[in-house]
């Protein structure tokens, strides 16, 4: 039997009188790579933003690994082990790549304010554990000779891959993807996907992603959720979602000029 | 922010920068008490003391954090009043209790509790906007921080006890009581002290992962937030270390004084704090010790102008904003500015081991 890992009930958001999410149900199995699709508006970005703690769900609730996450803080849904990117790159773009990699070990510091004044055992144990920690993370992701630079000089492709270092620097179960190929040129396109598929091997995730381009969700996703206007259209592999009558009326219209 | 080698890893023997500051303390001391330095020169030294403490401590929040906070004098009162009451009534005779509470001399180890004391009740005060910090960014805390300035400095023109607007005197007694047990330039050295121990600490904290949280507030809030970083909890943490500070500066300042009233903390208070932050760079340290330095020396060397200092002094604030908009340093340290110095600092360690 495959495990649950994320599991959505029912949701629905409201912004005011605008139903961003309505109703929508979700289990993301152990292992799998799943894409959430849909035209532009339909509530994806917002779907992520419920599950990472930026808003609080009007209704239903959101179980990881079992436990009921809606209500936390997003600080506290990451040291949760779900690591996130966003749709357009959010690093601190003036502190160095070791730095951001560093910062988001908060989770795990292991030491408290007076530790950092004293400089104790404790502090410097730690801080040891988290820039080697931080060290072998680049290393993996052949980032090392960029430690200290600070990504804000750093190409846009190379600025993607820092973020997704940055988001595993969490060792997160889950994984989520905003758009990671938003902005790639198409050969940039197929390396990402060839990368994010190595993710996935060597880090043991479960990816859930967003994406426009329909190369990556293809061929990366074994399962697809289409939504429109916040509401679940048709979920399935990836050639039943391409010949689904309703999503083609979603992306294209219904064809009646 | 880079970290120093020689103060990152700690040796058996003592490194350069501390043999520095404690020759720099010596000399210092040495010349108060053989008499070299006139009175003038010593409230210079110790003017430039408490301003590097004022100036360091605003900028965790104006520089490190990004935030801007208008009302920082407002702590420094609350330090200010908070110690001195203390002072006067343990170690003096008083209006509160007549006799002191306790014996005189012993003034000279608990001299410092008290400032401590100050900085610490001054932390509870930065609650005032630690909390609203939470939900409001920006402008909008700006207004809040100087809102907060006023409120603290509106109460105390109102608590009668403590003099109102005419302000509160006699701590120039309990100095007076520690110099009776010996005669030492007690206020030089304990300011010499407390400035030393607060560019450490801020710089331990700025210099580890927990305190670069505060950075990475400033830089984006949403992905520290996502990043697993407590942004409530770093707020807190730097809104009340630096009105603890600021509140340990205050007192200092009310000890040197002899004398404090509630208009030496109004918001002209805090506009001198964010000029020497601004002249000295955010987010630099040594930019802030460094503007403190020349911040106070320009105001001693202008006040035969009198009024018309506070038209220069703005103006050159202007000229500042219009060239140099990011400071005397900007974002780097003095170290980044002069590769020498950590070169010096970098040899120096390897030689010792």
């Amino acid at each position: 039997m495959a495990e649950t890992l994320l599991e959505i009930k029912d949701l629905t958001h409201r912004f005011g009188g605008l139903t961003a999410v309505s109703d929508l149900n979700f289990e993301i199995i152990k292992d799998e790579i799943v894409g959430l699709i849909g035209p532009n508006g339909a509530g994806k970005t917002t779907v992520f933003n419920l599950v990472s703690g930026f808003y609080v769900p009007s209704e239903g609730d959101i179980l990881y690994k079992g436990e009921r996450i809606n209500g936390l803080k997003p600080h506290e849904i990451a040291s949760r082990q779900i690591g996130r990117t966003f749709q357009n790159i959010r690093l601190w773009s003036d502190m160095t790549v070791l730095d951001n990699i560093k910062i988001s070990q908060h989770y795990r510091l292991g030491y408290n304010l007076m530790d950092a004044f004293l400089q104790t055992k404790k502090y410097k144990k730690h801080e040891k554990m988290i820039e080697d920690d931080a060290h072998e993370l680049l290393e993996e992701f052949q980032l090392s000779d960029l430690a200290h630079e600070m990504p804000k000089n750093l190409p846009y492709g190379i600025q993607r891959r820092v973020e997704i270092a940055r988001a595993l620097s969490l060792k997160p179960a889950l994984l989520m993807l905003d758009e990671p190929a938003a902005g790639l040129s198409s050969s940039d396109v197929s390396e990402l996907i060839q990368y994010i598929q190595w993710i996935k091997e060597n880090f043991k995730l479960t990816i859930w992603m967003i994406e426009h381009q329909m190369q990556v969700i293809m061929s990366l996703c074994s399962r697809i959720k289409v939504i429109d206007f916040g509401k679940e259209l048709v979920t399935g592999t990836a050639e039943e979602v391409r010949n689904s009558p309703e999503v083609i009326k979603a992306y294209l219209g219904d064809g009646e000029i | 922010m880079t970290d120093i080698p020689a103060l990152a890893k700690r040796n058996s023997r003592l490194p350069v920068s501390t043999m520095a500051i404690l020759a720099l303390f010596a000399l210092m001391v040495g010349l108060t008490m053989a008499g070299v330095i006139n009175k003038y020169i010593q409230s210079v030294l110790m003017f430039i003391g408490i301003n590097i403490i004022f100036s360091a401590s605003l900028n965790i929040v104006n520089g490190y954090m990004g935030e801007f906070s208008c009302g920082h004098g407002g702590f420094m009162a609350v330090g200010a009043y908070v110690s001195s009451v203390l002072s006067v009534v343990l170690f003096t005779e008083n209006s509160f209790t007549g006799q002191p509470l306790l014996p005189p001399g012993s003034a000279i180890f608990l001299f410092p509790v008290v400032i401590i004391i100050g900085g610490l009740v001054a932390a509870v005060f930065g609650l005032l906007v630690a909390i609203p910090s939470f939900k409001t960014r920006d402008d909008y805390l700006a207004i809040i921080t100087i809102a907060a300035n006023f409120i603290i400095v509106t109460l105390i023109n109102n608590i009668g006890a403590v003099g109102g607007s005419r302000g509160f005197m006699g701590m120039k007694k309990s100095l007076k009581a520690m110099e009776a047990v010996i005669d030492l330039p007690y206020m030089i050295i304990w300011i010499f002290i407390f400035v030393v121990l607060s560019i450490v600490m801020i710089r331990r904290l700025m210099n580890s992962t927990y305190g670069k949280g505060i950075s990475s507030i400033r830089y984006d809030e949403t992905s520290a937030e996502i990043m697993s970083v407590n942004t409530n909890h770093m707020k807190l943490v730097a809104f009340m270390f630096s009105s603890g500070l600021a509140g340990i500066a205050g007192g200092l300042f009310a000890h040197v004084m002899g004398f404090v009233n509630p208009a030496s903390f109004s918001i002209f208070k805090s506009t001198e704090g964010l000029v020497m932050v601004y002249l000295g760079g955010m987010g630099s340290l040594s930019g802030s010790v460094l503007s403190a330095v020349i911040f106070t020396l320009m105001l001693e060397a202008l006040r035969p102008l009198q009024i018309l200092k506070w038209v220069l002094i703005p103006l050159m604030l202007i000229l500042l904003m219009q060239f140099r908009p990011e400071g005397l340093l900007g974002n780097r340290e003095l170290s980044d500015v002069f590769p020498k110095l950590k070169r010096i600092f970098i040899r120096k360690d390897s030689s010792n081991g």
